[in-house]
């Protein structure tokens, strides 16, 4: 295990029935790093994520985060020691105001799983209420706060859903193709708005099938093809990899 | 919108003013008379409590009955055991019914959806049922609980001599038949709507529409959902204790139909027409049911050839016999007319009209901005 790591995924194994999702999946990702996981459909990028998170215990192996192993670590937990996640399909509030939607995950991180306080004013809850406001302004949805978070378009989920997790300064964040369904000029906000945080020394995870995205984000690559990892390398050994371009041009067909 | 305007202080003016003047008011309506009226107070204070569970998190209770119920035997329990007082009767309603609340809410919030409505309707009716049979020496069965004259009372008798007849149950001397009885139940509701519009504008509240909107999502924003849904459900359960222990106080007798499950039902229809999750709908449906079922049904044949007398001869006769369906007896037709109507043109219930009508009448113009302060019109 690496000094500086921040994730550490050691010899995971996840079978669904007969299907192999993940074999012996070993990652480590170092603190302060862009590290960004890419491989074909179906290799089992997304429940990588998952495992990460909580939401699929590995049938083997560990994850360990910041020296803790997250073995029997529910998804609450998990968040609590510092770990947000944006999802592949957005997972927002639809019902709640864009303002709201925010201020919730504020509230987790704050206050932790459960507070109890029934009859403490959200009226003066000025702190939080400007933190949101800010955090939306970051993403570009400030006008938007008082709308209900499900008339935005698939985008706009998607940044508020970014919102939501970046409010809760976690230390590390995964996104699951965070920039699908974008506009070309939305992708390139948001890899503007991903490098900005990078400077803040967040360490992030980041699952996509954006290339142009990649290379300009990532500082390590692993790639993930029919549940194992090929290769792990800076970019520029990715890129003269052997085994990456026959996984992506030969496992696609 | 940048400073906050605090709100709640006229808020709570102008909902204590239109409580406590429900007498004048409903005059028109021939609803003024205090047996109804301390309906009204009481089936608000249940609905209003429900809705913190229904509303806000989105758990459909189909078992809300059993803590009125609960409710109802802990009040009785109290005026036979210890004094007429009616303090001490709620404070043992909601005590017992929270207590009863916490049981069943931890069983029941492991699942949700319709498998959590299906877990609290059979422990209602297992309640329903247990009340009938094994628990007769506290429910006295099909008799109802009753005060009888040979009741211990140890607090009253130690301190005065019981007359002939049964006593009455009093707030510290003034007794709580009639418009004081009335009152009463007002100044409860006017306290339940304060702790219910803290609720709602608290950041507890907020979690809880989260947990209604996308629970998933809650795990993954480090939120711990179970205590939140439990202490809604338990909060939820001691507003339908407290009003179960009203109703005992303002007619100190308890029977086990209160626990039936027909009685879940109505809970749930009048916070469907009232308006799921607002502030004051679920009090509005309340309202509306017990209206119906107390005017309307006692509506008859003459009433309403009275009210068609305006019609030729032929006419006259068919429209009464065409009303009567809808009336007396027949008055759940009429509930279920209604009820259709607002599911299928108003599913917002009766707080999605009025929000209609204002946004009608304050023009197109200020659409944009409306929606935020629209959500609590009736403030």
């Amino acid at each position: 295990m690496v000094a500086n790591s921040v994730l550490h995924v050691a010899d995971v194994h996840k079978s669904f029935g007969g299907l192999k999702a993940l074999s012996d999946v070993d990652l480590n990702v170092e603190e302060g790093t862009t590290h960004a996981i890419i491989g074909p459909n179906g290799a089992g990028k997304s429940t990588l994520l998952n495992v990460c998170v909580g939401r699929i215990r590995p049938d083997s192996g560990h994850v360990v985060f910041n020296g803790e192993v997250l073995d029997n670590h529910t998804p609450f937990e998990i968040n609590q020691l510092g770990v947000s996640r944006v999802f592949q399909t957005p997972e927002i509030f639809s019902d709640l105001t864009l303002l709201d939607n925010v201020m919730i995950p504020a509230f987790a991180s704050r206050d932790g799983a459960f507070s109890l306080r029934p009859f403490s004013k959200l009226r003066h809850e000025a702190t939080i209420r400007e933190e949101a406001e800010k955090t939306l302004a970051d993403v570009g949805l400030e006008v938007m706060k008082d709308r209900e978070a499900g008339s935005l378009s698939r985008g706009d989920k998607r940044r508020l859903e970014l919102a939501m997790c970046l409010i809760q300064h976690p230390k590390l964040l995964l996104l699951d193709e965070p920039t699908a369904g974008m506009s070309r000029h939305d992708t390139n906000r948001t890899v503007d708005l991903l490098k900005t945080i990078k400077e803040r020394g967040m360490t992030k995870v980041i699952i996509e099938h954006d290339m142009h995205v990649v290379f300009s984000l990532a500082d390590k690559i692993s790639v993930l093809a029919q549940g194992r990892i090929i290769a792990s390398g800076t970019p520029d050994e990715i890129k003269g990899n052997p085994k990456v371009q026959e996984a992506y041009l030969g496992g696609a067909h | 919108m940048k400073e906050m305007l605090n709100r709640e202080p006229f808020a709570l003016a102008a909902f204590s003013l239109v409580i406590l003047l429900m007498p004048i008011w409903l005059t028109p309506f021939g609803a003024n008379y205090p047996d109804l009226l301390q309906k009204f107070a009481i089936f608000a204070i249940f609905a209003m409590g429900f809705n913190i569970l229904f509303g806000l998190t989105g758990y459909l209770s189909f078992g809300h009955a059993a803590f009125l119920g609960v409710g109802s035997y802990a009040a009785v329990w109290s005026f036979k055991l210890f004094t007429m007082n009616v303090i001490p009767a709620i404070f043992f309603g909601v005590a017992f019914a929270g207590i009863f609340a916490l049981a069943i809410g931890y069983v029941s919030l492991r699942r949700s959806g319709i498998y959590f409505s299906i877990l609290t309707l059979a422990f209602a009716q297992m309640s329903y049922n247990l009340a009938y049979s094994v628990l007769t020496p506290i429910t006295n069965g099909e008799t109802g609980l009753q005060l009888t004259l040979q009741d211990p009372r140890i607090i009253d008798n130690a301190f005065t001599t019981p007359g002939a007849g049964l006593p009455e149950t009093n707030l510290f001397g003034i007794d709580m038949s009639g418009y004081p009885g009335f009152y009463f139940c007002a100044v409860v509701l006017i306290i339940c709507f304060f702790i219910t519009r803290r609720i709602f504008n608290s950041p507890f509240g907020l979690t809880l529409r989260g947990i209604k909107s996308n629970q998933n999502r809650m795990g993954y924003t480090g939120l711990n959902t179970r205590p939140y849904t439990l202490t809604a459900f338990v909060i939820s359960g001691m507003f339908a204790g407290l009003a179960g222990s009203l109703l005992a106080v303002t007619d100190p007798l308890a029977g086990a139909e209160r626990m039936q499950w027909t009685a879940s039902g109505e809970v749930v229809l009048m916070t469907i027409l009232g308006g799921v999750g607002t502030l004051i709908g679920p009090m509005l449906g309340a309202w509306l049911i017990k209206y119906l079922e107390n005017i309307f049904s006692s509506f008859n044949e003459i009433t309403l050839e009275h009210f068609f007398s305006f019609l030729p001869e032929g006419l006259q006769s068919f429209a009464v016999e065409l009303a009567s369906l809808f009336v007396g007896e027949g008055w759940h037709l009429t509930l279920g007319v209604l009820f259709m109507l607002i599911v299928i043109f108003l599913p917002g219930g009766l707080m999605e009209g009025w929000r209609r009508l204002l946004r009608r009448f304050s023009g197109g113009g200020g659409g944009k901005s409306e929606p935020a302060a629209a959500v609590q019109p009736a403030e």
